[in-house]
């Protein structure tokens, strides 16, 4: 079998035109030389990492190695094994980025109607589901690619709620090809406890109690037992309780979209009185607020990216930037919440950023990346397979130039899922090509 | 206490001197006699006069003095020692007109006036006068003289302008004639449009701003005569052209604009304000405008809940204590004002707020002046109105003691000789706690508020027991419950009130048995004020400007100082240099080089591994300002951001915090022809003025594509296609070339002809675009696909000019080589797309492209939030097309610079630009790193340190107001007996906290209900 060997790693994606989707991995690969950022916190400085067959199977550090006669020795039994190696030397090794709550796939173009499928009409909706709208060719989602994002929980919007999510990984002919794990949540959207005056009628201006916060809360709860009361019923003609089973037994995750402190208690504390322990909490910039509840409860956090102005004129403008850490102190699970942005899908695939500048106020980097790769596989309940570099895991991963999560040094220069070599072009590579080109032929 | 003293004869004599007037429900009732007011203490502006006597007759002040002659036919009343002061005047009132409010909002836009033979916008009504739709109102007269006035001013409270005024006395048994003291008093303005009409225009303050310039401007032209149509609004408003004028600003920053408005065309507006004027003295006190002040302080919020407390802001909190002394603060910085009841809702806390503002500082003297002969003379009537003076209207009130002891009341309010009395006679305050032996037990009778609304409590043994309690007429008649014999029973008293504190009469008791009583009060009961804490609040917060949680004391002044072994990013040929010093002095960069020795008086500041960066500019900002589109024009040439700038915008702190320090605030795109913008520096704590570029040059706002031609919501307005905006820019250029050329030959007349010739209208707008003709003003034009950013260039082009900058311009890479060309520059977005159809081919690599290609290119925000970190922004420049960090770097400082004909003061680190530089703790463009320092002219403006200190200090002044909150609501229900019996009641303030972010918008308050304006706040890029 011929080896390839590439040193200059840099062009290799772009000197092949390859395959989108890419095939199935049929030749094991070496990577060595990278600094591998393992996902769960750790680091392998001069890693050396195999895999086959779409697994990770090799996993290791030519540090440990005394001498150089040695490490020959154990880079060329390795170089053996392998079909494609890789030198990697001042490069890093990333797990593939998981990004949660998003609708890629779901809208193309937010003002085009016609190209929005995430937000059915309708105030409760767990049967609905996002994974069957979801576009596995659009725009968006191959713009992730280049960036290192790679897996996303296709999340529906709207209404209390807004129906299931499922999680894929980007990089497929359709959503069939593209699911790693169908309907494993559904959204909870909490009433808001406070609403403002509707000052175009006359009212005063102010923020004050949702006098109608009780009646909403009702409403959920008449949902919830009627729900519970029929799922079981046979031969049922009731979509939405049987789509409700598995949250009460346990099987679906409920993602409780919740700001606010008084949401996050109140939302948290009626799941509770059904017996629901799989929550998941979304939003949560007023968790820091509540620690102790979150902490005791056992509940993740989802946190809104930290991009974002705050609510009041005297609060330290850096307050989201701090939460994560304050979080992770208290050994909460935390993960990245990429919505909230102008344009934020799009951006989504800035997530390596959002969890760059949390690690700026107090977190190790280390840290840090697991907020958008371990934990949110642990989240999804997808970790046995994805978010950290791991033997038996699937071989989902990026090289970059550099740091990664700081944006002037990344550099996406390979990603693979499930050992995939897959492709980092898209329209928008193509048309920058395209008009370099333009403009350099005609100088 | 009350006195008995006057006779009730007096309602059956007529009043009326209209003697020409036919009686036919009797006899003529002529009233030849006089009245005086004797043993009063009168207040004239020379004093309180005591032991004197008032004479007056047919409505009018004849005499007053000491010792003067009573005349014999005359009806005397001895007042007891009691005041006489001149009654209130209200200037600002709408008593008796018809109130308009927006019944309906249509979705449709409506964009031309719907009035026939009136002026172009229908918002300007100027020949509507108030008086003509007017009703005298019995309740409200009624609360006008409880709080002590005497004469109102009415307007209309609707339209940009508003029309004239009418002057009315208050007497309820006369007629119109004798109550109207002038029909046509004054003219009022608003920024606010008419909701009585639906056009379009003006949707914002700047443009109801240039509406007002227009309107004078179109009057001038219009009183030449040479109109060829009839205007009946410009007509009205050239006729009342010497009338007072009044101006309903409300909010803070509009008291300042309105004020300029009426400095620029000399019209010596009186403007009404918003109680807030303390927090922008230092701007108000430039203008010599008379303001017309409410007093409707706040009360305490009802802080019992914690997380609503978390939402409060220093600013709200910081208005409950510092609005009682904004009367005094307008004194001290001699800004004559007007007291206006206006915005009160309880009639008793005029005079109680008035008595606070004098606590907190106000002098009585001036106070009094605020309310009778300042607000007589705005209105033209300080010859009749607002004095105790010979031949003045007979205008005044009798109160019991002085006006500003806190037990003082009106009693009574005479209004043209015309008597009203606001506290009957037969009062007794018996106010007190009495006991009462009633079948061998021992009640006690807590009463309270018998003057008003009597309250009583009955209690046995320290229990309370059921009771009923009514007052009719000075007769107390009381029911206590209570068992007898185990039986539920009840007694009965009741009494004639004629002592303060004793109560005799006859009872049933539970027996059924009658018995007489008498009990006296054992226990004056004193009506005691609820503490006023917000005096000692003013220790625990000082007024900062702005007046928010991060605002100053003072302005920063410029510093010497000596930055050592820093990495400078120069922008020069110097580039990227490590362990180098930087001096700066007196606003500028001093001195670059190596191993300088510091000169005298520099402070020095160690920047080893530390980062030194000339400041951040963004070309394309909507921050700090409180109007951004005014789109219901095609074209808002006219309209400047300039006119509303909002320096309270703590988006400009937030920046300074992410080393931004000049922004170019830029219209919306609402429309093709927008505004023209305004180029600040970030000068937190400064006045408007003051933050403005010194010698920018000046700039406008003009759109292409989806939202001009109103493609995301519905929209009537043209142009609907591309195909229609070129026509608006062809169109509007040609009828400023036709402008140019009238204005160019009537400027070359000599002075003769010009005497014979008229003068061409001047039209805001027109001059605006010709200035861009003349390259004295320039483009930058919201742009996204390369069909439209071609077809600007070649209009341009047409008219001999170049677009200076095409702003977003996410399709410039596809026509790059054109603009380099044109030689137009581009400020891009860094990776934003897929919001809607036109940004379908943005592509991150815009910059990069661009840049390679020789245009000249920034990076912007168009959001006050990714402004703050146009540093990451560059960084995206290096990722996506790989420009050297030297140049992606350029992209957010030097470049904008340029595009902002700002390079030789701004953009680099020069000697001899200004020093507005940043410190960062590391590399600039990596996100691990902060800007720990923000200068800007050698001032420091953001401190890392300073903003830890300062966000502990917000946190003590917030629970420390939050406490005397608390303590005052406490005292506030203590203060009333009545309320200690009842549970919980909230007296707290429950209006609630508006967050900064809906406050920005809701700055605009003229914007809305304007449906496109709305979507304009959602989709600005």
């Amino acid at each position: 079998m011929k080896k390839f060997i590439f040193f200059n790693i840099l062009f290799l994606n772009l000197l092949f035109a390859q395959q989108t989707p890419a095939p199935e991995q049929s030749k094991s690969i070496l990577i060595y030389g990278a600094t591998t950022h393992v996902g769960n916190g750790e680091l392998i400085k001069n890693s050396v990492i195999g895999f086959t067959n779409g697994e990770f199977d090799l996993i290791s550090s030519t540090n440990e190695i005394p001498n150089n006669q040695q490490l020959e020795n154990f880079l060329n039994i390795n170089k053996t094994k392998y079909d494609t190696i890789i030198n990697a030397t001042n490069h890093h090794i990333y797990p593939g980025i998981i990004a949660l709550n998003s609708n890629l796939g779901l809208v193309e173009v937010d003002a085009v109607k016609a190209s929005v499928d995430d937000d059915e009409s309708g105030t409760f909706l767990p049967n609905v589901r996002s994974i069957i709208a979801y576009n596995a060719e659009s725009k968006a989602v191959e713009s992730m690619r280049p960036n290192g994002v790679l897996i996303a929980q296709i999340t529906p919007n709207g209404g209390i709620i807004s129906g299931s999510s499922s999680v894929v990984q980007l990089d497929a002919w359709n959503w069939e090809d593209a699911t790693i794990k169908y309907d494993q949540g559904i959204h909870l959207n909490w009433p808001s406890p406070y609403t403002f005056g509707r000052w175009w009628l006359g009212e005063d201006r102010g923020l004050k109690r949702n006098m109608n916060y009780s009646s909403q809360i009702e409403n959920v709860r008449d949902f919830f037992d009627k729900s519970f009361a029929n799922m079981n019923t046979k031969k049922s003609m009731n979509l939405k309780s049987k789509a409700m089973k598995g949250v009460f037994e346990g099987t679906t995750t409920v993602y409780l979209n919740a700001d606010d402190e008084k949401e996050i208690v109140d939302g948290v504390s009626f799941l509770k009185d059904y017996g629901i322990d799989k929550i998941v909490i979304v939003g949560g910039t007023g968790s820091k607020d509540q620690i102790n509840f979150i902490k005791e409860n056992k509940i993740p956090v989802i946190l809104k990216q930290p991009y974002r102005l705050p609510s009041s004129e005297d609060a330290d403008p850096r307050n989201t930037f701090r939460l994560a850490k304050e979080l992770l102190d208290n050994n909460i699970l935390v993960s990245i919440d990429p919505t909230g942005t102008a344009s934020d899908r799009v951006l989504t695939r800035n997530l390596p950023f959002y969890a760059g500048s949390f690690s700026s106020y107090g977190i190790n980097k280390e840290k840090a990346l697991s907020l958008i790769t371990i934990n949110p596989a642990k989240i999804l309940g997808i970790d046995d397979e994805f978010g950290s570099i791991e033997i038996g895991k699937s071989a989902t991963l990026f090289i970059s130039k550099g740091d990664a999560l700081d944006i002037v040094s990344n550099n996406v220069t390979h990603a693979f899922i499930s050992g995939r070599n897959i492709s980092l072009e898209t329209h928008q590579t193509r048309l920058w090509r395209r008009y370099s080109n333009k403009y350099s032929s005609s100088q | 206490m009350k006195r008995f003293f006057l006779l009730s004869f007096f309602l059956s004599f007529g009043l009326y001197s209209q003697d020409y007037f036919i009686v036919n429900d009797g006899v003529k009732t002529k009233e030849y006699g006089n009245t005086a007011f004797t043993n009063a203490n009168i207040y004239t502006d020379k004093g309180v006069i005591s032991n004197s006597t008032l004479i007056i007759n047919d409505g009018k002040i004849i005499n007053y003095g000491r010792n003067i002659d009573i005349p014999k036919n005359t009806v005397i009343y001895d007042i007891g020692g009691r005041y006489i002061y001149p009654s209130f005047v209200e200037t600002f009132s709408n008593f008796g007109t018809e109130k308009y409010s927006r019944s309906d909002f249509s979705r449709s836009s409506q964009y031309e006036p719907s009035r026939k033979g009136y002026y172009w916008n229908d918002h300007i009504l100027s020949d509507y006068n108030a008086f003509d739709n007017y009703i005298y109102n019995k309740s409200d007269a009624d609360k006008m003289r409880k709080m002590g006035f005497g004469v109102v001013n009415s307007n209309s409270n609707d339209g940009v302008h508003r029309g004239t005024s009418f002057t009315v006395a208050l007497i309820d048994d006369k007629n119109e004639s004798y109550r109207l003291i002038q029909d046509k008093s004054s003219e009022y303005y608003s920024f606010s449009k008419s909701s009585r009409y639906n056009q379009s225009y003006p949707n914002s303050t700047m443009g109801a701003i240039a509406l007002i310039r227009q309107l004078f401007h179109d009057a001038n032209w219009y009183s030449q005569g040479v109109s060829n149509t009839k205007d009946l609004a410009l007509e009205a408003l050239i006729e009342n052209k010497d009338l007072p004028k009044f101006f309903d600003a409300g909010e803070k920053l509009n008291v300042i604009r309105a004020a300029k408005l009426s400095n620029e065309f000399n019209l010596n507006f009186v403007i009404k304000g918003s109680g807030k004027e303390y927090e922008n003295i230092r701007e108000l006190k430039k203008f010599d405008n008379t303001i017309i002040v409410p007093i409707n302080f706040p009360k305490a919020y009802d802080v019992s809940n914690p997380l609503l407390n978390k939402k409060l802001t220093i600013n709200q909190l910081r208005y409950w204590n510092q609005a009682p002394a904004n009367l005094k603060i307008l004194d001290e910085n001699n800004i004559e004002f007007i007291v206006t009841s206006s915005g009160i809702n309880r009639t008793d806390d005029f005079l109680e707020n008035l008595r606070t503002a004098v606590k907190h500082g106000l002098n009585i003297k001036k106070a009094i002046e605020s309310l009778t002969i300042v607000p007589a003379r705005s209105l033209n009537l300080g010859d009749k109105l607002g004095k105790i003076e010979k031949n003045f209207l007979a205008n005044f009130i009798i109160t019991s003691g002085p006006l500003f002891d806190d037990e003082t009341e009106i009693d009574e309010n005479w209004v043209k000789g015309n008597r009203h009395i606001i506290n009957p006679l037969n009062t007794v305050n018996f106010d007190g706690e009495y006991e009462i032996n009633i079948n061998g037990n021992n009640y006690n009778l807590i009463i309270s508020n018998s003057q008003d609304n009597i309250n009583t409590r009955v209690k046995k043994d320290s229990i309370n027991l059921k009771s009923k309690t009514s007052l009719q007429d000075d007769w107390l008649y009381l029911t206590i419950f209570d068992e007898y014999k185990s039986k539920a029973s009840y007694a009965q008293l009741s009494a004639k009130i004629i002592s303060e504190n004793t109560i005799s009469g006859l009872g049933i008791d539970f027996n059924n048995d009658e018995f007489k009583f008498k009990t006296t009060s054992n226990r004056k009961l004193k009506k005691s004020k609820g503490e006023d804490l917000r005096l000692e609040a003013q220790k625990v917060s000082k007024l900062t400007y702005p007046n928010v949680g991060f605002g100053l004391t003072e302005v920063p002044k410029s510093k010497s100082i000596h930055f050592k072994n820093a990495t400078l990013w120069t922008n020069e040929d110097l580039g990227i240099v490590e362990n180098y010093d930087i001096l700066i002095s007196r606003g500028k960069i001093v001195e670059i080089g190596k191993d300088i020795n510091t000169p005298p008086g520099y402070e020095v500041v160690d920047a080893t591994g530390k980062h030194i960066t000339s400041g951040i500019i963004d070309e394309h900002s909507h921050m700090a300002a409180s109007s951004i589109n005014e789109g219901g024009h095609n074209s808002s040439a006219e309209v400047s951001i300039m006119d509303v700038i909002n320096p309270d915008d703590v988006n400009i702190y937030r920046n300074l915090a992410g080393g931004v320090t000049t922004v170019q605030i830029l219209h919306g795109s609402a429309n093709p022809i927008g505004g023209q913008s305004a180029i600040i520096k970030l000068k937190w704590g400064s006045e408007i003025e003051d933050m403005f570029f010194e010698g920018a040059a000046p700039f406008i706002k003009f759109a292409l594509g989806e939202n001009v031609k109103q493609s995301n919501w519905g929209g009537s307005r043209f142009p609907q296609t591309r195909m229609g905006v070129e026509q608006v820019f062809i169109d509007h250029f040609d009828r400023a070339s036709e402008y140019a050329n009238n204005w160019t030959e009537y400027n070359s007349l000599n002075k003769r002809e010009k005497s014979r010739t008229p003068k061409p209208r001047f039209d805001e707008e027109l001059e605006t675009l010709w200035e861009i003709m003349k390259g004295e003003r320039f483009i930058s034009s919201h742009s996204y696909v390369q069909s439209e950013i071609n077809m600007l260039m070649k209009v341009a082009e047409k008219y001999n000019f170049r677009i200076n900058t095409f702003t977003h311009i996410l399709e410039g890479y596809k026509v790059a080589d054109k603009m380099r060309e044109h030689g137009v520059a581009a400020s891009t977005f860094s990776d934003w797309w897929g919001y809607k159809y036109e940004v379908n081919d943005a592509i991150p690599y815009n910059a990069s492209i661009m840049h390679n290609a020789g245009v000249l290119v920034a990076l912007n925000s168009d959001s006050s939030e990714l402004s703050r970190r146009l540093n990451l922004e560059a960084a995206k420049a290096v990722k996506y097309g790989g420009v050297s960090e030297t140049e992606a770097w350029k992209f957010v400082t030097l470049n904008p610079a340029k595009m902002l004909h700002l390079d030789h003061k701004v953009g680099s680190l020069k000697e001899g630009k200004d020093a507005d530089i940043v410190l960062w703790s590391g590399h600039p463009m990596s996100l691990y790193s902060r800007a720990e320092m923000t200068f800007i002219e050698g001032a420091l403006y953001f401190d890392e340190n300073d903003h830890e200190r300062r966000i502990s200090e917000i946190k003590n002044e917030k629970s420390e107001l939050i406490s005397l909150m608390f303590r005052e609501i406490q005292a506030e229900r203590e203060k009333n007996l009545k309320e200690i019996f009842e549970d919980n009641t909230s007296d707290g303030n429950q209006k609630f906290p508006i967050p900064d972010n809906i406050l920005m918008s809701g700055a605009e308050i003229i914007s809305f209900p304007e449906l496109e304006v709305n979507c304009e706040t959602i989709e600005i890029h």
